[in-house]
């Protein structure tokens, strides 16, 4: 019994490592490794637009697929990246960048969390001054008066 | 009193910008496509296959281009529609096959009605990404001059057609 529970574990052994070996033979990136890792450094900057929080790289919708093939075509074609980006902007806009451009309509969505700082010190700012001169006038005139009588010198009632 | 009364506006703020950010369909890109010439392309019929069209074929006409496939769950939803609008006459509807079996396309036409005056085989997806297509289905509204006016993505409903398509369409024939 143990011998044969054995065979069947050597037999699993031998069928993995032949699924490895075929899968590492699937990988079409073994074409042109530096082309594909331009490929895929560009396609991580880039958005799906199927499934719109996954970038280009990760997502294995259909679509995601035709367009890693055309940055790949495009590159193979000499394009520079920006070209290359620049042609999928010019079809599905602003969107499918992870970095948006800074312009007109995207000046809120760079510099509103900024703003949100400023206002956050701005309102800290006001609280803490508004605190310390509060603390600096509570001078009751009795307090004062009592201060007048030990600078001169008499007992305090 | 007075010191909850900045707190309790800020939250409601961020309440009612939540609840319309959660009312808002993020997958209602807006088109860069819009107001600029539509891409070029010529691509084999759907039926007769050893014809082509081009979307220079339409010069001079207003026209609706509408991107559909056999394997898509909404298109059956945006048919009826379809069907409509081409029976009523006002606009030509042409169709753009994505990413579809030929023998699916035809099926699907035979069995649900064909609105379309002629439909175009993508079977790469090739035009689909020069019309920034990413869900079908999705719908252009073409000038004279080759201008796309409109785009819908999703399924047309009868409102839309209604209240937006056909006004549009009324408005681009009188130019």
């Amino acid at each position: 019994m143990p011998r044969i529970a054995a065979l069947v574990l050597a037999a699993l052994v031998a069928a993995l490592l032949v699924a490895q070996a075929a899968a590492k033979e699937a990988a079409p990136a073994a074409a042109d490794p530096v082309l594909e890792k331009r490929v895929m450094e560009l396609a991580e900057e880039l958005r799906c637009l199927v499934c719109q929080n996954q970038t280009l790289a990760e997502s294995n919708a259909p679509l995601a697929e035709d367009l890693r093939n055309q940055l790949r075509e495009r590159m193979r074609e000499g394009k520079s990246d920006k070209e290359v980006v620049d042609f999928l902007v010019e079809r599905y806009g602003d969107f499918v960048l992870y970095r948006p451009p800074l312009k007109a309509t995207t000046v809120l969505l760079w510099f509103g969390p900024l703003l949100l700082l400023a206002v956050g010190f701005a309102v800290l700012f006001r609280r803490v001054r508004r605190k310390r001169a509060a603390v600096s006038t509570e001078v009751s005139d009795a307090d004062r008066r009592r201060a007048a009588e030990l600078l001169a010198g008499s007992e305090p009632r | 009193m007075n010191r909850f009364v900045i707190p309790v506006a800020v939250f409601v703020v961020l309440v009612v910008l939540l609840g319309v950010g959660l009312r808002l369909d993020p997958r209602e890109v807006p088109s860069p496509l819009i107001g600029k010439p539509a891409p070029h392309f010529e691509l084999p019929r759907l039926h007769e296959t050893d014809k082509t069209f081009s979307e220079r074929d339409m010069l001079g006409k207003v026209w609706v281009l509408n991107v559909w496939a056999s394997w898509c769950v909404s298109c059956r939803e945006e048919h009826p529609v379809l069907l409509d609008l081409a029976a009523s006459g006002a606009v030509p509807v042409y169709g753009l096959n994505y990413k579809d079996q030929r023998a699916d396309g035809l099926a699907w036409l035979k069995g649900m009605g064909d609105p379309y005056k002629i439909s175009i085989f993508d079977f790469d997806g090739r035009v689909g990404i020069d019309y920034g297509v990413y869900g079908v289905p999705e719908t252009y509204l073409i000038d004279k001059k080759g201008v796309i006016r409109y785009k819908r993505i999703g399924p047309l409903t009868p409102e839309i057609v209604k209240n937006t398509l056909l006004p549009l369409v009324r408005e681009l024939e009188r130019a």
